[in-house]
């Protein structure tokens, strides 16, 4: 096993294990700057991860998401990305707090499954492929972190509707401002995610002969498409928002999770890693 | 030259006492006036307010300071003196700058951080200065009050969290909507409670407000004063739909606003969530509304709750408040040492330039043909020698002054012959 990649990668999980604390640190203790720690621990994470990443790609010589580990340790990285793209754009406090558990699972996980280089069958081997994986991932990266904000948004509502205005809902951002979180996600994401599912059919037509052939992967990404597409389809046209729209945008994680990992856990089927 | 504070608080006297030593604003100039008179101050300040009576002068002389201004409020409210003077607190000199800096800065309140002792506090400058009873010093200490008051507002968290029904709402407010800008707001009820929380929203930005009262005219004063739009009372329901947040007092036999309206308003503006604050006993709105999505409704009760709760973590900021405040007496304590040293360094330079004039002119006469750049010279020599001379004295007596310790301002003027009178 490489030395310096397991080190980036046990580094990124203690910066965002530092974060993800110092996170909750800020949410129920009177410590301000906590909160600017947890931001720029996961910064700091993202760095080594992303040299955790490419010192992989060039070991593998090629874009490392062939197996079960690089793949999740490519979504944690995708993840961090995007929590601070969004964070940049349209900044909302304790984001950070609610994403880091998050990146802190996808990269234990990483390190916990086995590590070794798997040559890519050469039917695999494609311009497509870097393709389809990069948009997939980027847009479910962005959709499920429309689903932190969505977490904060349904325990934020709470607090305010039973009455509990004290101890974090100080901390926690508005209620608008977490909605709009999650319209942003949402338009970043699902048009990516659309990408990524035409690319990979594109590949497939290559690689397989055929566009869709409806193994268990290809089903539940249409599912998850699909659920996306009407959260999509009910904010820009029936005024779905708040607590319903972040209802949904839980379920949509759900469906990632089972298209990402479910499907190659459970079920088998041309996209599994075993392959 | 000393400050001097007397008075008594809400927390030294009861109501019954406060109210009898209490002055009203219209016979505030001929009681400073008196004050002034009858306590030998050179200037002075009147503070009345419900919680809190106070004299504040400055006075060359303690001696029987305190005995004359208890017997001024003895004289002017005509009641016996025993009465009340148990209950009188009387501050000088750092004491007193302490006291008013934190009276500004509502530390000594009975709601510590609560914001309107502030404006009573300029209300009652206002007069003092407009009858001509403050000079130098007062207007100097008062206007340092009101410049740490609104340090201690904007650096420490004493009033950030809600202490007052309303502040609470419009905290509520923005954790709902973010920024309150571009907000509407509709008042059902133009009752005081009602007009005060809606100040407070004024304040926030709010775009537009929308006034409406069973009697028309009164909505449409209020309107005037908040410059929004009146509604009569009938048509309200029909703009539920454009307002986001529903001040309500009015407190009718049944509830003015029920679940289907507020149904029917969230189609009309796509969910965008509406914040109801019911502020009317009994109350105005069906509480089942609350259940609806993107409905937020908080009556009297919850929001006195926080309020309840936010006074505690008042008193830890108020801690920090009271440094401030510290730092702050110190550095008026020092201009006031300067302020005594001043006239002195001032006549120090006069006699000397005098002194030079003189012996200039005596000179000059014996010398007709010097020309006027050897006169020139001349007179800068002059002027240098007497600046060069006076620079140690002038520094002793600055330097000293920087140490805190007394000032022997009467060795320096006896030494150079400055008369006293001047």
């Amino acid at each position: 096993m490489d030395i310096i990649y397991s080190s980036l990668l046990g580094g990124t999980l203690s910066l965002y294990t530092f974060s993800m604390v110092s996170g909750f640190v800020h949410l129920f203790r009177p410590f301000p700057k906590a909160l600017l720690w947890s931001r720029n621990s996961i910064k700091a994470g993202f760095v080594f991860h992303l040299l955790a990443f490419l010192w992989r790609c060039f070991q593998a010589q090629t874009l490392a998401v062939s197996n079960l580990h690089e793949s999740l340790s490519f979504f944690a990285l995708l993840l961090a990305l995007a929590f601070l793209l969004v964070s940049r754009k349209n900044p909302v406090p304790t984001l950070g707090t609610f994403t880091s558990p998050l990146l802190i699972i996808f990269t234990l996980w990483a390190l916990v499954t086995p590590h070794t280089i798997t040559p890519q069958p050469p039917i695999l081997k494609s311009f497509w492929l870097p393709l389809h994986v990069l948009l997939s991932f980027a847009g479910n990266a962005f959709l499920t972190l429309g689903c932190g904000g969505a977490v904060m948004y349904l325990l934020q509502e709470r607090l305010i509707k039973k009455k509990k205005i004290k101890g974090i809902f100080r901390k926690l951002p508005a209620l608008q401002r977490l909605d709009e979180l999650n319209y942003l996600c949402l338009r970043l994401g699902f048009p990516l995610l659309t990408l990524g599912i035409i690319s990979g059919s594109v590949w497939a037509s290559y690689a397989w002969g055929a566009h869709w052939s409806w193994d268990p992967k290809e089903t539940w990404s249409l599912i998850t498409w699909l659920l996306f597409a009407a959260l999509l389809h009910g904010r820009m046209n029936s005024g779905w928002r708040g607590r319903k729209a972040s209802l949904l945008t839980i379920v949509g994680f759900a469906a990632i999770m089972f298209t990402f990992l479910g499907v190659n856990l459970l079920l088998s089927g041309l996209h599994s890693y075993a392959h | 030259m000393h400050i001097v504070t007397l008075g008594l608080n809400h927390q030294t006297a009861p109501v019954e006492v406060r109210e009898r030593l209490a002055f009203k604003g219209e016979e505030l100039p001929s009681a400073l006036r008196r004050l002034q008179d009858e306590a030998d101050l050179s200037e002075t300040l009147i503070i009345s307010t419900c919680n809190r009576v106070e004299l504040c002068g400055i006075s060359q002389d303690l001696d029987k300071c305190r005995e004359k201004m208890i017997a001024f409020l003895a004289q002017y409210h005509q009641i016996p003196t025993d009465s009340f003077a148990d209950k009188l607190y009387f501050h000088t000199d750092s004491d007193a700058i302490r006291h008013g800096f934190r009276v500004a800065s509502s530390l000594d309140s009975m709601v510590v951080g609560e914001p309107q002792i502030l404006g009573q506090l300029k209300d009652a400058f206002f007069i003092a200065s407009e009858s001509c009873s403050t000079g130098l010093v007062l207007n100097r200490f008062m206007h340092r009050s009101f410049f740490i008051a609104k340090e201690v507002r904007t650096k420490t968290r004493i009033a950030s969290c809600a202490v007052s029904v309303s502040f609470a709402a419009v905290e509520l407010a923005k954790k709902i909507f973010g920024d309150l800008k571009g907000m509407k707001v509709m008042l059902i009820g133009a009752g005081e409670m009602c007009e005060l929380a809606a100040r407070h929203f004024v304040n926030q930005g709010i775009e537009q407000v929308l006034v409406t009262n069973r009697t028309l005219n009164r909505a449409q004063e209020l309107a005037e004063e908040l410059s929004g739009i009146a509604l009569p009372f009938e048509k309200f329901r029909e703009h539920l739909d454009q307002v986001d947040i529903i001040l309500s007092s009015t407190g009718p036999p049944d509830y003015l606003i029920a679940p289907p309206e507020l149904s029917q308003a969230l189609k009309k503006r796509r969910n965008r969530p509406i914040f109801l604050i019911d502020i009317a006993v009994p109350r105005d709105i069906d509480p089942k509304v609350n259940e609806l999505d993107n409905i937020y409704l908080y009556d009297v009760d919850d929001l006195q709750e926080t309020v309840t709760e936010n006074l505690d973590q008042r008193q830890q900021e108020a801690q920090r408040a009271e440094t401030m405040v510290d730092l702050e007496v110190d550095k008026f304590e020092h201009w006031i040492a300067s302020l005594a040293i001043t006239p002195t360094i001032k006549e120090l330079r006069e006699q000397v330039r005098k002194i030079s004039e003189q012996e200039l002119n005596k000179t000059l006469t014996g010398l007709p043909d010097l020309e006027t750049k050897d006169r020139r010279r001349l007179e800068a020599m002059v002027n240098a020698i007497g600046n060069k001379f006076l620079h140690h004295p002038i520094n002793y007596l600055k330097s000293q002054d920087d140490n805190g310790e007394n000032v022997p301002t009467a060795t320096i003027r006896k030494i150079f012959h400055l008369t006293e009178s001047e």
